[in-house]
């Protein structure tokens, strides 16, 4: 099942230059994986060495913060759109 | 109302106001605090007060000292309408992509203006606010990312009045910028009803951060981390332009004139609303629209206002 995944500008380099990506999975992580396997150069972008989600990556799964819908673990499903956006200082007031 | 001895002191006790004709859920009543009814314009002088006064009691801003801060416009305003009163002078950072009426109003008040280039966002204005306080350590640097009295405005004050004029919330809604207002207010609802809901939206970060080299170059607020921000929160969300611009619009139409960030947290809510059964949603609307009627945001022509508002500060 692919998904579209959309990067932001500083991981394009890291996929081809390519804006939008798609991946297979029926989870996020196994549509980290996949993504890995088309492009290594993302894992250190996507995981942490323990695997687990990068602490100043936010993953959003049809613009829902996958933090509250289980992590690496959320399911994924056709024609989701996954998100990844760095983490900054928020707009801000 | 009242009469008061300063102009500081009219800060906070916002009306909540109901706008459930909004709403997509019929059995879903929503309630906006309008913060924008604050003497700086915005939410953000509960914490510019706060984040003064204690630095006032705890001996590190002292009389005459020259305040330091970072800031896309609120809190700057803020802080220089105090700063005014107060008989400080003030240095905002604030990045060049916001709106005029941002700059101007901070002029209005007297403080000094240092522009941060529109590529690098909040994140390179604080940088910047960063090195200045390195720099001059005989300024204060109230550094509101950081600053436990930010948050605390909102335990004390925003989350009370809450409670106080609406006590049968069940969600919570609200912008994720410093975190201030999302940490103090949900930690305080959820101390009186542990089943309070707290959702968070945010604009969409990445696209404009040009300066970010990589993903370790990041932040998150102490003030989230510090707090614990991720358990507090049930959901969180990004808005984008498009809808934010949307949702200010409607906004007019049921009489509330708000800034972009207030159609970014009503997005939040609608969305909120048509996923529950039931209940009692509150936000918060940071501003009024005053300060972006530049940007044409309510009269201009939809995609034009979008392109425009990609490229602008307006959370």
């Amino acid at each position: 099942m692919p998904v579209e995944v959309r990067l932001p500008n500083i991981l394009r380099p890291l996929a081809g230059g390519e804006p939008v990506v798609k991946a297979e999975g029926a989870t996020l992580r196994e549509v980290f994986d996949d993504l890995v396997s088309r492009y290594p150069g993302l894992e250190a972008s996507l995981f942490t060495p323990e695997r687990e989600m990068h602490r100043h990556l936010n993953v959003f799964l049809n613009d829902d913060d996958v933090r509250y819908l289980g992590r690496l673990d959320a399911k994924v499903s056709e024609s989701d759109t996954v998100t990844l956006m760095p983490a900054v200082a928020g707009g801000a007031d | 109302m009242a009469r008061y001895e300063s102009v500081i002191d009219t800060i906070g006790n916002t009306p909540l106001v109901d706008v459930s004709e909004l709403s997509p859920n019929p059995r879903v009543t929503l309630l906006i605090k309008l913060e924008g009814l604050n003497p700086g314009g915005s939410v953000k002088d509960r914490a510019a007060k706060y984040m003064i006064e204690e630095a006032e009691k705890d001996g590190s801003l002292r009389p005459g000292q020259r305040i330091l801060e970072s800031s896309s416009g609120n809190t700057a305003a803020g802080l220089a309408l105090i700063a005014k009163v107060k008989g400080y002078p003030f240095t905002a950072v604030v990045p060049e992509n916001v709106s005029v009426e941002r700059v101007k109003l901070l002029r209005a008040f007297g403080a000094d203006i240092i522009v941060s280039p529109a590529a690098e966002g909040s994140n390179g204005a604080m940088r910047r606010a960063q090195a200045l306080a390195a720099e001059h350590p005989e300024w204060w640097f109230s550094f509101q990312y950081g600053n436990p009295a930010n948050p605390r405005a909102h335990f004390e004050g925003t989350g009370p009045e809450i409670w106080r004029d609406c006590p049968e919330v069940t969600h919570f809604v609200a912008g994720l910028g410093t975190a201030g207002t999302i940490i103090g207010v949900g930690t305080f609802l959820k101390q009186q009803n542990p089943s309070v809901s707290i959702w968070a939206v945010q604009p969409p970060a990445g696209e404009t951060v040009e300066g970010l080299k990589s993903l370790d170059e990041g932040f998150i607020p102490p003030v989230f981390t510090d707090n614990d921000g991720y358990s507090l929160l049930d959901r969180s969300r990004v808005v984008g332009p498009r809808e934010s611009i949307e949702w200010s619009r409607r906004l007019a139409e049921a009489g509330i004139f708000a800034g972009l960030s207030t159609g970014a947290a009503m997005a939040g809510v609608a969305r909120c609303a048509s996923e529950i059964d039931e209940g009692t949603i509150v936000t918060i609307s940071p501003d009024g629209g005053w300060k972006y009627l530049s940007t044409d945001a309510w009269t201009g022509d939809l995609d034009e206002v979008v392109e425009r508002a990609k490229h602008e500060l307006y959370f």
